[in-house]
């Protein structure tokens, strides 16, 4: 049941009836979920339950098979992924793909690629926006950069950097593309207790200093119990239960596809 | 014989410590300095400067006085042909390089500048300015043309890919047959002021005659890139390895092409197999130098731009530049044309210094010098490919073909043996190429410094 608060409060993302087929294989069915302005809502399920496979539908990576995702009213089924991002959609991935080869500092200055306010003859000519243009780039990836507590590496090839940092670097870069809504494809995965409690700061505070709307699948159960808002669990594709943290806890069909039926 | 040895040593080396140095000066940074009272930043300047000298100094080598040339003809031939290699290579790296998109078509764009260059300056030398005129007209149409449908295409979200080619294939058919018209109309007009290759007329010859292969160079260049565009359109939607082969088969065809070109296409000037002969030997250092400075600084430009970024972005991970807002084709897209592009004016500029085109030179196995030469010098640097580019001229036409050629008349033919030889020890020694993605002078990506608050951190 939801509460009185949140259904005032506009919807941002509206998925309904997603589903996708691989071949014979059905990989999401009938997935329904709606994500309300400011909400942090976690997406949890046993190894391949499909939950990577939504978020590739919702950024336009897959093609649905079937349904509809909404995203402030527009349908973006059909949408390049680029556009999808551009709408307002940033992402992080579960297995970190960076730009290894690059600076942390060009990784981040990449994703304001589609608001940099100048084109090819600029650039090509050099000319005053594009001098301008740039140094706006340089100053927002470095403001970026200083949040993420990164400034000392902006230098640094990214592929050089320790895991946790990479997915800071990851993190930052999703935030330039300057998004409403944020996914985060298992932030914590590789991580220990120690940068686990730190990721789970670095989540609220990015949410409250950016007012982002926030979905993210993860495994590790301490840091969904201890920020997400609302879950969702899907399992074999499908939604098996959704809740608070608490309800979900204490869900015997949930413990039943985390843990296998009582003997 | 050992002092000829030397000789074309020592040139190599000059070459390209005198490439080092244009580099470093384009690029050193003077700060600010006080004239008059004001503060001006002169870099820019002493930039532009050091260009003209790096010019000068070459084109002083070229002199003769009284008998005496510093570089003889077969030298600037040299440089010439390490000119044009350079501008071919940059665009094949910043296609294969940067863009990470493994082509082999690189050779055919440059074929196809280099016959279209050589067909306009051929034409207006022999009374007949349609080559120049459909060319131009047809490339300024065919542009805009794109342009338009590109922007009208782009509402339309998740179109196939083969029905915009469509639509541009016939946009672009209709741009060349206005052209083609067009041209036959303004014929009358132009041609008397023409005359005859043995008596030309008043358009034929000095400054006008340097005006029409400048502007047949550049049409020459847009059009390989409009051809790119087209072939590229629905090639460069194939993964990578894949549009490898399909691009290899684009160079086959224009070989093809290149040997029938008196038969199945309309232009008997080109002599087919027997290779297009009396292109005026228009190149001169200044052109070759400009022309190469040009494609130089574009690149650069264009490659530390966001626009660059983005090209470099989809090498890296194309999932990810997806995800980061990047419009993946299109940046694909925009790395091959601009690639073709140099090519195009690279073969223009080729043409008009060899003043001889046969088809032979245009075949797949040589096209894969250029990838060599990149793979040598460092995929993803811009010095490396020029150093590769001058060296590889410098070595394999120079040095082995001098120092070969005195054994016995056939002894040249090793060479072929012989670079292989370096290329494998290079590669089991260094396998990122020469120098890497490293960059040299103006070159060089500038370096964000740190903040001031990051900075003082890292000391503490």
């Amino acid at each position: 049941m939801m509460s009185a608060a949140e259904t005032q409060k506009k919807p941002v993302l509206e998925v309904e009836g997603l589903t996708k087929y691989f071949g014979g294989l059905r990989a999401v069915n009938d997935f329904s979920l709606t994500i309300h302005d400011g909400e942090l809502v976690g997406l949890i399920g046993p190894n391949g339950a499909g939950k990577t496979t939504i978020f590739n539908q919702i950024t336009g990576i897959y093609l649905p098979t079937k349904g509809s995702i909404r995203f402030n009213g527009i349908n973006l089924v059909g949408f390049e992924p680029h556009e999808i991002t551009r709408t307002g959609i940033g992402r992080t991935f579960q297995n970190i793909r960076l730009f290894s080869n690059l600076s942390v500092l060009d990784n981040v200055r990449i994703a304001f690629h589609a608001h940099c306010g100048y084109g090819l003859a600029d650039s090509i000519l050099s000319s005053r926006k594009f001098e301008q243009q740039e140094a706006e780039i340089v100053e927002q990836a470095q403001n970026l950069l200083e949040i993420m507590k990164l400034s000392k590496l902006q230098n640094e090839i990214s592929r050089n950097l320790p895991y946790g940092e990479q997915r800071r670097v990851e993190i930052a870069r999703a935030l330039a593309c300057n998004p409403r809504l944020l996914l985060l494809d298992e932030p914590a995965a590789g991580m220990n207790p120690n940068e686990i409690s730190q990721l789970m700061e670095l989540i609220h505070f990015v949410r409250d200093q950016f007012k982002l709307t926030i979905l993210l699948i993860e495994h590790q159960m301490r840091l969904v119990m201890g920020i997400c808002e609302r879950l969702t669990v899907v399992d074999f594709g499908e939604v098996i239960a959704r809740g608070t943290p608490k309800e979900i806890q204490n869900n015997p069909q949930v413990i039943e596809a985390y843990l296998g039926k009582e003997a | 014989m050992d002092s000829s040895i030397l000789l074309s040593l020592v040139k190599m080396i000059v070459v390209i410590a005198y490439l080092f140095g244009l580099f470093w000066v384009m690029g050193l940074k003077v700060g600010k300095i006080t004239l008059g009272g004001k503060k001006v930043d002169i870099s820019r300047w002493i930039n532009l400067l050091g260009a003209v000298a790096g010019f000068g100094i070459v084109q002083l080598a070229m002199t003769k006085f009284g008998g005496f040339q510093l570089l003889n003809n077969f030298d600037i031939g040299l440089l010439y042909q390490a000119c044009t290699m350079t501008m071919v290579a940059l665009g094949l790296n910043l296609i294969y390089g940067f863009n990470g998109q493994f082509s082999l078509g690189q050779w055919g764009f440059y074929g196809i500048g280099a016959y279209a260059a050589a067909d306009v300056t051929f034409r207006w030398t022999n009374g007949d300015s349609r080559g120049l005129t459909v060319l131009g007209i047809g490339v300024i149409l065919a542009g805009v043309v794109i342009l338009l449908i590109g922007r009208l295409l782009s509402n339309l979200r998740r179109m196939p890919v083969l029905s915009s080619f469509t639509i541009y294939l016939v946009g672009t058919g209709l741009a060349a047959v206005v052209a083609v018209f067009a041209g036959k109309l303004l014929a009358p007009m132009i041609d008397p002021l023409l005359g005859t290759n043995l008596a030309p007329g008043p358009l034929a010859q000095g400054a006008a005659l340097q005006v029409v292969f400048v502007l047949g160079v550049i049409f020459a260049g847009i059009f390989a890139a409009i051809i790119s565009f087209l072939f590229g359109l629905p090639v460069l939607s194939l993964g990578s390895d894949y549009f490898g082969i399909a691009t290899l088969g684009f160079t086959i065809v224009v070989y093809t092409l290149m040997v029938n070109t008196d038969t199945i296409l309309p232009f008997p000037e080109m002599r087919g197999g027997r290779g297009m002969i009396g292109i005026p030997k228009l190149t001169t250092w200044f052109w070759a130098f400009l022309f190469m400075m040009l494609v130089i600084v574009i690149m650069r430009n264009i490659l530390r731009s966001s626009h660059g970024r983005s090209i470099i972005s989809v090498r890296e991970d194309e999932t990810a530049a997806r995800s980061m807002g990047i419009d993946v084709a299109g940046t694909k897209l925009l790395s091959f044309v601009i690639g073709s592009l140099f090519a195009g004016l690279g073969g223009g500029i080729y043409a008009h210094y060899i003043g001889f085109l046969s088809p032979g030179a245009f075949d797949f196995l040589i096209g894969f010098n250029p990838l060599i030469i990149i793979v040598f010098g460092g995929l993803g640097s811009m010095t490396g490919t020029i150093t590769a580019s001058f060296g590889w001229i410098f070595f394999l036409e120079g040095i082995l073909r001098v120092v070969l050629g005195q054994i016995s008349p056939e002894a040249p033919t090793w060479r072929y043996v012989l670079y292989p030889i370096v290329l494998l020890l290079l590669m089991l020694v260094r396998p990122q190429g020469l120098l890497g993605n490293v960059e040299w002078g103006y070159l060089k990506l500038p370096r964000i410094p740190l903040r001031k608050s990051a900075a003082e951190g890292e000391k503490a």
